[in-house]
């Protein structure tokens, strides 16, 4: 299939900005789904609210647009009832660790087979700018003009405490490491996290004086490095990207299909 | 492997916001805004295909269309 085949052309152009990383999310979680050679009747992607929900919109899967926060738990449903099923579910960094960290932390601890991608553009893009638990001290934001003092999570950290079995970072920079990354998630049985630094030139980048799109895509290149590789270990002030986690631990709905036939032999 | 050989740029000048990104990062300096804000390819011979503009485009506006013929 092309890629095309996977879109709801239209719905093009799309409504995100000139140069909003979650175009690139979109077109790179498609090549991975492609190269998998996914049929597009066995995908669910459940988002939530934000510009990064919107997402779900384009995709010519089966889609449910939900409410803010809650994407993992409307995923949670349908992977449970439908098993065989590929759940994905792409949240904005508020969508996925303000409102819906709970939902987070839970769908991680019981590993369920999903993919959950946090777009992480550091910021509300949707509703004007206001910052979010992942912006981090000293950025600003329109809810923090002379800067915020909160400390950000690290969603890999947050991820791996959690429970998820998979877990990974990249950016909208770092294309082709993206794709191979949300191959190996969506390939991965249990809960996978990507979390992928996506620039949002509109609200992130005016108001942290970051630039363009192109300059904020320098910044990743420039201010990340792939774990394992010297740079990184020579300077700890990079943010390191990859694979964190990858390991096998017991899988959600198979371990509720146990229950299951313990339950049925109960009765008969 | 054979040398990859390009047969086109097909760009959607509906979908392209002209966000400069694919222009930027080309590593054959190929492309280019036009006056209206579109990306045009300017320099096709330059292209290795590595089809970063394609991967990159934030609008999915690019497609690199390479040539089979001479594999
Ligand atoms: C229950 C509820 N609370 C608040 C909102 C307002 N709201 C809409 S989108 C959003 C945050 C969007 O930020 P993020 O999830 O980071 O995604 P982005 O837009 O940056 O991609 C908020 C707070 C809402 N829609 N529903
Ligand atoms: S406001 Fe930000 S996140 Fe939303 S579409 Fe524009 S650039 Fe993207």
């Amino acid at each position: 299939m092309a890629i095309k085949d996977y879109l709801r052309e239209r719905f093009f152009p799309h409504m995100w900005c000139p140069g909003c990383g979650h175009g690139t999310v979109l077109n790179t979680l498609l090549r991975a789904v492609e190269d998998l050679g996914l049929n597009k009747n066995d995908i669910v992607m459940t988002s939530g609210i934000g510009c990064s929900a919107r997402i779900s919109g384009y995709v010519d899967f089966h889609s449910l647009h939900t409410i803010h926060g809650r994407a993992l738990a409307f995923a949670t449903g349908v992977k449970l009832s439908r098993p065989e099923l590929t759940l994905l579910v792409p949240m904005g960094d508020g969508d996925a660790l303000a409102i819906g960290g709970n939902h987070f932390i839970h769908a991680a601890r019981r590993n369920i087979d999903i993919t959950a991608i946090v777009m992480n553009n550091r910021i509300y893009g949707m509703t004007g700018g206001q910052y979010s638990p992942l912006s981090g001290p000293g950025k600003k934001a329109t809810t923090a003009p002379y800067k915020t003092i909160d400390n950000q999570f690290d969603v890999v950290e947050l991820s791996k405490a959690a429970g998820a079995s998979f877990v990974a970072r990249t950016t909208t920079y770092h294309v082709q490491e993206a794709i191979e990354i949300f191959k190996k998630a969506i390939t991965h049985k249990g809960f996978s996290v990507v979390e992928i630094l996506t620039q949002c030139p509109t609200h992130y980048g005016r108001k942290n004086k970051e630039g363009d799109a192109v300059n904020m895509l320098e910044i990743y290149r420039d201010t990340t490095a792939k774990v394992g590789s010297k740079a990184l270990t020579e300077n700890p002030a990079l943010l390191g990207r990859g694979i964190f986690v990858d390991k096998d631990t017991p899988e959600y709905c198979e371990e509720y299909e146990k229950i299951i036939q313990l339950a049925m032999r109960e009765v008969a | 492997m054979a040398k990859k050989k390009l047969k086109e740029h097909r760009i959607n000048r509906d979908w392209c916001k002209g966000c400069g990104i694919c222009v930027k990062f080309c590593p054959g300096k190929v492309l280019e805004l036009d006056a209206m804000e579109k990306v045009v390819a300017v320099r096709p011979k330059d292209c290795i295909c590595c089809k970063l503009c394609e991967l990159r485009c934030p609008d999915l506006a690019i497609e690199i269309v390479e040539d089979e013929g001479d594999e």
